[in-house]
């Protein structure tokens, strides 16, 4: 549904040039599709993320935190990205990113443990389900079906489910020797289980090339991995990182700053890594829920309600924020301190999935987040 | 496999360096679920699940009021395991503690909140050590293995932080003392411990028209019922999926848990009900009769939450639903029928006393299949591992850190649900690769050994061709011992 408040910021501040000449990556696009959904853990402060400078509410709810914004370009007269968010912030200026705001899970409450719940599994309400929606993603998608990967030691909630998927991760282990490799693979070779699984392995630590011996931690690293698992013939068509920290509570302003280097580092060292692949690349940034729109005692934000999500790609219809913006005036906030939701954050990722997978929307959206009143969002993607 | 690697393997946490096979596997088995010690020496350094939800309580508090005094510099550093004789991993020999990553993330949170957290961490990572100390020197093993079922069933994870601090309490106060006695009492020590009660938001469910909710609606804090335990004790804990109960059922089963709360947790009408930090506040109780799965439930206070707990483990749903489990713990993914009827008969006609089942799973010909039934997860195939080598000794620390790298942090399920049974979960190619790169660090602390008699040790006459070829052909002692440690033998069970 669209709502008729519903805004769309960018076209005009970004002029014709970039609206209408392709990106030399979507002009390429043939090869297979591939998803990165990247979960930022512990509630990104959306407001933090793309400030809505132009609210006049702005900068006497925001206090120190508006101060970030003082020289940052302004989308549509709006919006603002943090300046930490420079690649991001290009990318959205090339139309290949947008930004859908004051969006929310159909999660009403502040607990990061029940609100991930939801946000992986897809269900209705926390622990209602106990398979992730990037499982039965990957179940509705047709054979050969796509790989499902979690670059992380473990797989998340998100991926697991009916259907196998696998995980890799740099390891602080030290690498064991090659010839002990070598040797268990031997060892395995007449046991057909573990001897396909060892296969794979070394396919995939030698898919991970360099990148394999470096730290997740670094998410420059953590992006170049993530293009070098899924890019080439044998990449993974689904894929999963997650990125923790971000529960400002305090000191805010530097410690969301550090945040948001780093995912930008992450989303740009990826998109690089994809290089001509971009073109058939989707990747969904979410976060469980938002944080208070002021500020508490300690330089920090509080666990809030809706936030900021980010879609970015050679196929996304970027350039554009996308949101009913419901104002930072205190009667528009929600319980009087959240940024009210106003979009569903579930039929932004279930429409840009759909859409990215030539999927019939309104079965993916049931699929892969039942019970939501919501439909999934139509025409992020380029048609 | 012959029964007593099977015993050792499949029933018990591996074979251990120096340690004969036993020669009456059946006998050696049931012989430890009498032999059990509840509270063994490794244990003695553990907090009372009292004073470690006092702690809890306490920062809980002070992040309610937002008047955290400074704290006392120099906090008291958690212990890391009772020193024991037999061989010890230093805190250098693995470079993972994998843990690093969230004192970045502590920094950003005000400091009563940091404290919560930090403090919790420490009393579990403490915890952690001792959990693994009692496996690696426990003469109990095939017990040891039913704590760590049963702790599993009844999870509490450290994917909520808040509870971290209880969690090791929960093990080893509400689990090890009921693990040998009868279903509805360890149901009812394991759900209404202080952890539960964090773990699932007990603690602050309210009673839609009980006196607290009506003082809440006047704070800035509107609180009311949460349905969480309920449903999980419902789903997970007894009946399980599809054992017939409604979502009218889970509220009003969550109506008759209200007011089981925290001890000290801000109420001064709070009753002491439990030896192990719960109380029961008549304030936020919902006041009246519930209806649960069709019974009326007339009780006032906290015996009308008893009553429904003890119906439930009563329940035919629940029988078979701790049948299925177990019979899935020993005798494969895919438990066979025959056993899971055996199993819930025997829960059923002893009125849920678990020696009873423990026993009819001995007697059980499927648990003893000769080939191997289980993948090891990873917590098992470290303690499986550890034990072949005769490591006894693992910084809590370090310990922490290697199960976290292996994909299998130790009491860190990703929800309630525990972690699966299941190899599909635990079978990545990933994961095979993480057990090489730590064999071939524990083989290192361990130059001396001879992989060829310690593979006939540890598995008799069962070991496979291809591995006692690989071991014999390896090029140095330690990179045999690698191989021996992962081997397919050692891999499943």
């Amino acid at each position: 549904m669209i709502d008729r408040r519903q805004i769309l910021i960018g076209g005009a501040a970004l002029g014709a040039a970039t609206l209408f000449v392709p990106s030399l990556a979507a002009a390429q696009a043939t090869g297979p599709k591939r998803l990165l959904f990247v979960l930022l853990r512990g509630a990104a402060d959306g407001l933090g993320l793309l400030a809505p400078v132009g609210d006049p509410d702005f900068e006497r709810q925001r206090g120190v935190l508006a101060e970030d914004f003082a020289g940052a370009p302004k989308i549509g007269g709006m919006f603002a990205f943090h300046p930490g968010l420079e690649r991001t912030a290009a990318m959205f200026a090339s139309g290949e990113a947008l930004v859908a705001h004051a969006v929310a899970s159909s999660y009403r409450e502040r607990s990061h443990f029940d609100a991930q719940n939801l946000l992986e599994t897809g269900g209705a309400s926390a622990h209602a389900l106990r398979d992730g929606w990037l499982n039965r993603l990957l179940g509705q998608l047709g054979t050969p079906r796509p790989t499902g990967l979690a670059i992380a030691p473990a797989i998340p909630l998100a991926l697991r489910g009916a259907l196998p998927v696998t995980n890799f991760a740099p390891s602080p282990l030290p690498d064991a020797a090659a010839p002990l490799l070598a040797r268990v693979g031997e060892l395995y070779a007449g046991d057909d289980q573990l001897h396909a699984l060892w296969q794979q392995a070394l396919a995939t630590r030698a898919m991970a090339g360099d990148s394999a011996g470096g730290n997740l931690r670094n998410a420059e690293v953590a992006g170049t991995l993530a293009a070098s698992l899924m890019s080439g013939p044998g990449g993974a068509g689904i894929a999963m990182l997650d990125l923790d920290g971000w529960d400002t509570h305090a000191n805010q302003r530097g410690a969301l700053a550090r945040q948001l280097r780093q995912l930008d580092a992450l989303l740009g060292a990826y998109r690089s890594g994809m290089g001509e692949a971009w073109g058939d690349t989707l990747v969904l940034v979410a976060t469980e829920f938002g944080r208070t729109v002021r500020l508490n005692g300690t330089g920090g934000t509080d666990h809030g309600t809706a936030g900021a999500a980010l879609v970015l790609g050679g196929a996304v219809r970027g350039g554009r924020v996308i949101a009913d913006w419901p104002g930072l005036a205190d009667a528009a906030l929600h319980d009087g301190r959240d940024l009210r939701p106003t979009g569903s954050l579930e039929a932004v990722l279930a429409g840009a999935a759909a859409a990215h997978f030539a999927l019939d929307p309104a079965p993916t959206m049931a699929a892969l987040f039942p019970g939501r009143q919501h439909a999934a969002v139509p025409g992020l993607l380029k048609a | 496999m012959d029964q007593s690697v099977i015993a050792v393997n499949r029933f018990g946490l591996g074979a251990r360096a120096g340690e004969p096979l036993p020669a009456q596997p059946r006998e050696w088995l049931l012989r430890q679920l009498s032999a059990f010690d509840p509270r063994p020496a490794a244990l003695a350094g553990a907090a009372s699940s009292r004073e470690a939800t006092g702690v809890l309580v306490g920062r809980l508090q002070q992040l309610r009021q937002g008047n955290a005094r400074p704290e006392r510099p120099g906090a008291p550093q958690a212990a890391t395991g009772q020193p024991m004789s037999g061989r010890a991993m230093s805190e250098q020999a693995m470079d993972a503690s994998g843990m690093d990553g969230m004192n970045a993330e502590l920094a950003a949170l005000p400091a009563p909140a940091r404290n919560l957290l930090r403090e919790g961490r420490e009393r579990f990572i403490a915890d952690v050590g001792r959990r693994g100390a009692v496996a690696l020197t426990s003469p109990t093993p095939f017990a040891e293995r039913l704590v760590h079922f049963w702790a599993n069933h009844f999870t509490v994870s450290a994917a909520k932080p808040q509870a971290a601090a209880v969690i090791g309490p929960h093990e080893f106060d509400a689990i090890r003392p009921h693990m040998t006695g009868r279903f509805a009492d360890l149901l009812k020590a394991a759900v209404l411990h202080p952890a539960m009660l964090v773990y699932l938001d007990q603690f602050q469910s309210i009673g839609p028209n009980s006196r607290a909710s009506g003082l809440a609606a006047a704070r800035e804090r509107p609180r009311g019922l949460n349905e969480n335990l309920a449903r999980e004790i419902l789903e997970l804990h007894t009946l399980g999926v599809g054992g017939g109960y409604s979502q009218a059922d889970v509220t009003e089963f969550a109506g008759a848990l209200t007011g089981w709360t925290l001890t000290g947790l801000g109420r001064r009408a709070a009753r002491d009900v439990g030896e192990h930090g719960a109380s029961f506040v008549a304030l936020a109780h919902e006041p009246g009769a519930r209806q649960v799965l069709g019974r009326t439930y007339r009780q006032d206070g906290p015996a009308q939450a008893l009553a429904v707990l003890d119906d439930l483990a009563a329940h035919p749903a629940t029988a078979r639903h701790v049948a299925t489990k177990l019979a899935r713990h020993f005798a494969g993914d895919t438990p066979p029928a025959p056993m899971v009827a055996r199993l819930e008969a025997a829960f059923t006609e002893s009125g849920g006393d678990l020696p009873t089942v423990y026993r009819a799973l001995v007697d059980s010909p499927e648990a003893w299949a000769e080939q191997p039934v289980k993948f090891r997860q990873p917590w098992e195939w470290t303690l499986a591992a550890l034990r072949a080598t005769g490591i006894e000794q693992v910084p809590a620390q370090r310990f922490t850190g290697l199960l976290n790298q292996l994909g299998q942090g130790a009491w860190q399920a990703p929800s309630p649900a525990g972690y699966d049974d299941l190899a599909a979960s635990w079978l990545g190619p990933d994961a095979l690769v993480r057990r090489a790169e730590v064999a071939e660090r524990l083989a290192a602390l361990v130059p001396e050994d001879d992989a060829r008699a310690l593979g006939r040790q540890l598995f008799g006459g069962g070991l496979s061709e291809a591995t006692a070829s690989a071991i014999a052909r390896a090029e140095t002692p330690a990179q045999a011992t690698a191989l021996l440690l992962v081997a397919p033998e050692m891999l499943r069970r």
